[in-house]
């Protein structure tokens, strides 16, 4: 049966242009410009989906997006609603949470277990027995959720864009029209966006019979579109209000991140249903829904129909439908002094027979459910319940109803607004708003056409008055006269199990006097316990009529009871609109393209890429790692540091800066020498270490962890300004590339390259030097890291290439081989050294690192200096020891952060470990009680799989512990 | 000196810095409350030191706090509503008299 009608003026529907699709695998027919269910309704499809619960049939609905009846996937897409999806030619779409198709759906079962399925069943069924539950769960996952993931599925790569506006306008009907015009008429630039693919609003429906108020609307589109500080977006959805006006804007195709100076909410409202037996089968919808199917894609919603009002919306409803060929069987208006305005003559003109006091007691099903068959209306007493001796069957195949209306304001709310109940319109209000936060129009309250575009116009000039671009009178917010557009509790029981007040969850009335029983007797628990608002369509239909009811349950008011907040996405947004293209900054030094030609394992360190190890052929990590480290202490390496913190401190205060920041003595420090310095936080913790090398009495070079360097940076920074010193600082990281030659040869490799004289006296250890090295300036630094004589050598980023290839080419006669971070790491646990954040942590203050020696003596001040007084005095609870494992062992080895145990109690852990080393067995770095952390001691240690290792307290540093090798 | 409490990337908030004007919330890092030079604080008490250390004013009201500017190095302070997270003026250190 075709219910398309004529073509009507005004509709959305291009009837140049048929659509084949499919819909469970028929094909139909439809226009570009219809939705799915606007297309499904015109082939009188109106089993259109499944409820979630009891896999109820489900119709259209609100024809708007604000239920979430019809839901469909397409293998590609899903989560998509019928009455928001465009058709398009060969879209192929399937109903979800169905089992064998929405028509023989086999979980329709579900509905005959209702009574066993009371609110807060699967918090109470399924808790116990514990074991139990993996199985339940498995079962509950086949029947829960809402369509299908195909991880197969290629991805999605979607762009973002950003924008700008003085005043984003939300909401493109008549009030937003209106104060879009008036801002832009005061010289602001105005973003107005409309989730629905045309301008306009309610204009497009509810007014679509009024001359008068097409003209105006043409009138106000004519000027929109003209004005050149207006930008119109349409199918566009504000999805979230984030601080300072950051709005997220999701459209078809991309995530618009917007940065607005102001905004107008001029959203609306949503239509609210009445609460009545069966209110939730095909064919009962909200009036709005019916005036949108009609005007807006040209279907006639049903043949006959009964309306159910409480406002003068329903009687336009009616008299629109009426007038499109729709027989109105009845108005029920559950007032009982009916509609006061001349609509109600003008229905009783038309024939329409007016029941006021009347409500409708239940939706009469045919066979199936798949449609209504009547509706049984009901006069209602003076409290307002049901007087069910007395009902009226009226044979109707739709139910329209018109009762009231909700706010649509999830972005005031986010914004920062708050609302309050106001009894002249039965619905919540805005009471406060943050500064350039504007509401209008019927979120506003506002009803009447005329009051609607003039609070438009008040708000878009208050928009300009706070962004200073309009200094005249402010015309007040026009009020509400006429009687409240909304009924103050349109909820009906006749004691049926089937008046449901959450479509998406299928709640119905009595699981909120269950959970009110329960002792949920607030908002937010009874949301939580019933779930209601948790649904796809987040509450939209249904929180308002909620919140009724548990006021009226609790015997308050509705300003008493609360509300709950609407958090952001309005509408669902696609994931891969939030994915979009990932930015992710990483740092490469000078040398990064070197470190690849010649087989470099490359591993992130911090935002840096590092080289690992060097793989060679035929050899394990492992077995690459050793090499390399050997070879240094054989021969020579050269390892790329060019990620170290690199930092110029100058200025006559720089040695007293330095003194304040690091707990060690510079001021008697010698120009031209290194000393290693320890930096703590105000608590005593050490936060970094470094080598401090003096290069002129007012100039220093400090070189700081490659993962603490920025933060360090900052912080010198900071307490520069603290101190009031004249000192600059200088980051030079990036500025720089930086390597180690270390080995017994590096003298030699050098030597032909650098100006400098490096024989021991001339540039002894710890001496620092700015020579050319391959004749680029160098600061040259005689530094023992890894433990062999070794020479640091700071020089342009741009001359890092080049320096770097002529260290490697000296070097070949020398066995020179470049190492990476692990065979350092090795090197520099042989000799003791410790890492900042490797073995200590976020408690690990000098005198349990065993850093002490570096703290200066009768220090006035340092960072630290009081507090570290303080633990001075305290026994100290750990201490970082060395370990030693034997040769020849079995058994699995400890990894870093492995327990130490001794009589079944913790005393330590491991903070570093080498699986293998130059010395021939395992050694390892740890903390340990102080008691048992003698020299020779035997510790144990449980490894990750539960088994234990034995290994011996040994002294450090393991390797070369009198330094002789990089003097 | 550890790094502190660093807001998240989603937090759209735009701030005013002294130097260069707003700028987007992620540009910038939170440097904790502005508190006294430890150099006034280091000769008293052992408890009024750990209380200096340890304890932070978390009392609702406008706070005077440190941000620092990332790109461009800027330490200022700013003056920061912690009930309604306001920002209601930013200036350098030290200039908080000149700036009225």
């Amino acid at each position: 049966m075709d219910r398309r009608l004529p073509p009507r003026e005004g509709e959305w529907i291009d009837r140049s242009q048929p659509v084949e699709f499919r819909f469970e695998g028929q094909s139909l027919a439809g226009f570009a410009g219809d939705v799915l269910s606007s297309a499904l309704w015109a082939h009188d499809v109106r089993l259109q989906g499944r409820s979630f619960k009891y896999h109820r049939p489900r119709g259209l609905y609100s024809l708007a997006g604000h239920d979430a009846n019809v839901i469909v996937e397409d293998g590609r897409r899903t989560n998509m609603r019928g009455d928001l999806l465009p058709i398009t030619d060969g879209l192929d779409v399937y109903s979800v949470n169905t089992s064998g198709g929405l028509q023989r759906d086999r979980w329709r079962i579900m509905e005959r277990f209702d009574r066993f399925l009371p609110v807060g069943f699967y918090y109470k069924a399924f808790h116990t027995p514990r074991w139990l539950f993996p199985h339940y769960e498995n079962q509950m996952r086949q029947v829960a959720g809402l369509g299908r993931v195909h991880p197969g599925n290629a991805a999605v790569e979607t762009p973002k864009d950003y924008a700008f506006c003085d005043l984003l306008v939300v909401g493109a009907g008549p009030a937003g029209l209106a104060g879009a015009i008036a801002a832009a008429e005061q010289g602001l630039k105005v973003l107005l966006v409309d989730e629905q693919p045309h301008p306009g609003g309610s204009l497009n429906w509810q007014w679509s019979g009024n001359p008068a108020a097409q003209e105006q609307f043409g009138g106000m589109l004519e000027q929109v579109h003209s004005h050149d500080n207006i930008e119109l977006r349409c199918g566009t959805q504000a999805a979230g209000a984030y601080n300072d006006y950051w709005i997220a804007l999701v459209d078809d195709r991309r995530l618009t991140k917007l940065r607005a100076k102001a905004m107008l909410v001029a959203t609306g409202c949503f239509e609210q249903p009445a609460v009545f037996q069966n209110n939730d089968l095909p064919g009962v919808m909200l009036a709005s829904a019916a005036q949108r199917l009609l005007q807006l894609y040209a279907v006639k919603p049903f043949d006959r129909a009964v309306v159910v009002a409480a406002n003068s919306d329903g009687y336009r409803a009616a008299l629109d439908l009426h007038g499109a060929g729709v027989e109105i069987a009845a108005i029920a208006d559950l007032r009982h002094d009916g509609e006061p305005t001349g609509l109600a003559q003008n229905a009783a003109d038309a024939g329409i027979e007016i029941l006021a006091g009347c409500a409708i007691a239940e939706a009469v099903p045919s066979g199936g459910k798949a449609r209504i068959q009547a509706a049984a209306v009901c006069p209602l007493e003076k409290d307002g319940s049901l007087r069910t001796g007395s009902l009226r069957r009226i044979e109707c195949d739709g139910i329209a109803m018109s009762v009231g209306w909700s706010p649509n304001v999830g972005l005031v709310y986010q914004a920062g607004g708050r609302f309050r109940y106001a009894e002249h319109v039965e619905q919540l209000v805005p009471s406060t708003l943050p500064d350039g936060l504007f509401v209008a129009g019927r979120a506003n309250g506002l009803f009447e056409l005329h009051d609607q575009i003039a609070d438009g116009r008040r708000a878009g000039l208050s928009a300009a008055a706070h962004l200073g671009r309009f200094d005249g009178n402010l015309p007040d917010s026009p009020q509400h006269q006429a009687s409240p557009p909304s009924h103050p509790y349109p909820i009906f029981s006749n004691n049926g199990k089937k008046n449901f007040v959450d479509l998406d969850e299928d709640l119905h009335l009595a699981d909120f006097k269950n959970a009110h029983q329960e002792g949920y007797d607030n908002i937010e628990l009874v949301k939580r316990f019933t779930t209601v608002g948790m649904g796809p369509s987040q509450g939209k239909l249904s929180n308002a009529n909620a919140i009724r009811i548990l006021a009226r349950l609790n015997g308050a008011s509705i300003n008493e009871t609360g509300t709950t907040t609407s958090r952001p996405f309005y509408q669902p947004v696609r994931i891969s609109h939030l994915a979009g293209r990932r930015f992710h900054p990483q740092r490469r030094t000078p040398l990064d393209g070197w470190h690849r030609q010649h087989g470099a394992e490359m591993m992130h360190a911090g935002a840096w890429m590092r080289p690992e190890f060097y793989s060679t052929s035929g050899s394990t990590r492992d077995a690459c790692i050793l090499a390399e480290a050997k070879n240094v202490r054989e021969h020579v390496g050269l390892i790329d540091v060019g990620t170290l913190g690199k930092i110029l401190v100058c200025g006559p205060d720089a040695a007293r800066f330095l003194e304040h920041i690091y707990t060690g003595r510079f001021e008697k420090q010698k120009v031209g020498r290194l000393r290693y310095g320890v930096a703590c936080d105000e608590t005593g913790v050490i936060i970094e270490d470094g080598v401090i090398a003096r290069l002129a009495e007012d100039r220093f070079y400090v070189s700081a962890t490659s993962s603490g360097a920025a933060v360090f940076y900052r912080e010198m920074q900071r307490w520069a300004l603290i101190f009031g010193m004249k000192v600059t600082l200088i980051n030079a990281t990036g500025h720089l590339a930086a390597m180690n030659l270390a080995g017994p040869k590096s003298r030699e490799v050098l030597a032909g390259l650098t100006d400098a004289d490096l024989s021991p006296d001339a540039f002894p250890y710890v001496g620092v030097k700015e020579a050319t090295v391959a004749g680029a300036r160098a600061i040259v630094m005689r530094v023992g890291f890894v433990g062999e004589l070794g020479y640091e050598i700071h020089v342009p980023a741009s001359q890092g290439w080049h320096v770097w290839t002529s260290l490697m080419e000296a070097g070949r006669p020398h066995n020179i081989r470049p190492f990476g971070v692990e065979a350092q790491r090795l090197l520099r646990l042989e000799k003791g050294h410790l890492i900042v954040g490797q073995d200590t942590d976020a408690l690990t203050h000098p005198f349990e690192a065993d850093v002490a020696w570096a703290i200066g003596k009768d220090k006035p001040f340092f960072i630290g200096s009081r507090s570290l007084d303080i633990v001075k005095q305290q026994s100290l609870d750990r201490k970082l020891v060395g370990l030693s494992f034997p040769a020849h062992r079995s058994g699995p080895l400890p990894q870093e952060c492995c327990l130490i145990i001794h009589e079944g109690e913790i005393v330590g852990r491991i903070t570093s470990i080498a699986p293998a080393s130059t010395l021939g067995h395992p050694i390892a770095m740890a903390f340990l009680r102080p008691d048992l952390a003698n020299v020779g001691a035997k510790v144990t240690i449980r490894t990750t799989d539960g088994r234990t290792a034995d290994a011996e307290v040994a002294a450090m540093p393991f390797y070369d512990p009198d330094g002789a090798r990089q003097k | 000196m550890r790094p502190t409490n660093t807001p998240s990337i989603d937090s759209m908030k735009i701030l005013n810095c002294p130097i260069n004007g707003p700028r987007p919330l992620q540009e910038f890092h939170f440097g904790g409350e502005l508190r006294p030079n430890p150099l006034d604080r280091k000769d008293g008490a052992d408890a009024d030191w750990a209380d200096y250390v340890f304890n932070r004013d978390g009392e609702p009201g406008v706070k005077r706090e440190w941000w620092y500017h990332i790109p461009s190095g800027t330490w200022f302070i700013a003056e920061r509503d912690n009930v309604t997270d306001q920002f209601q003026r930013t200036y350098l250190y030290g200039a908080e008299q000149t700036d009225g």
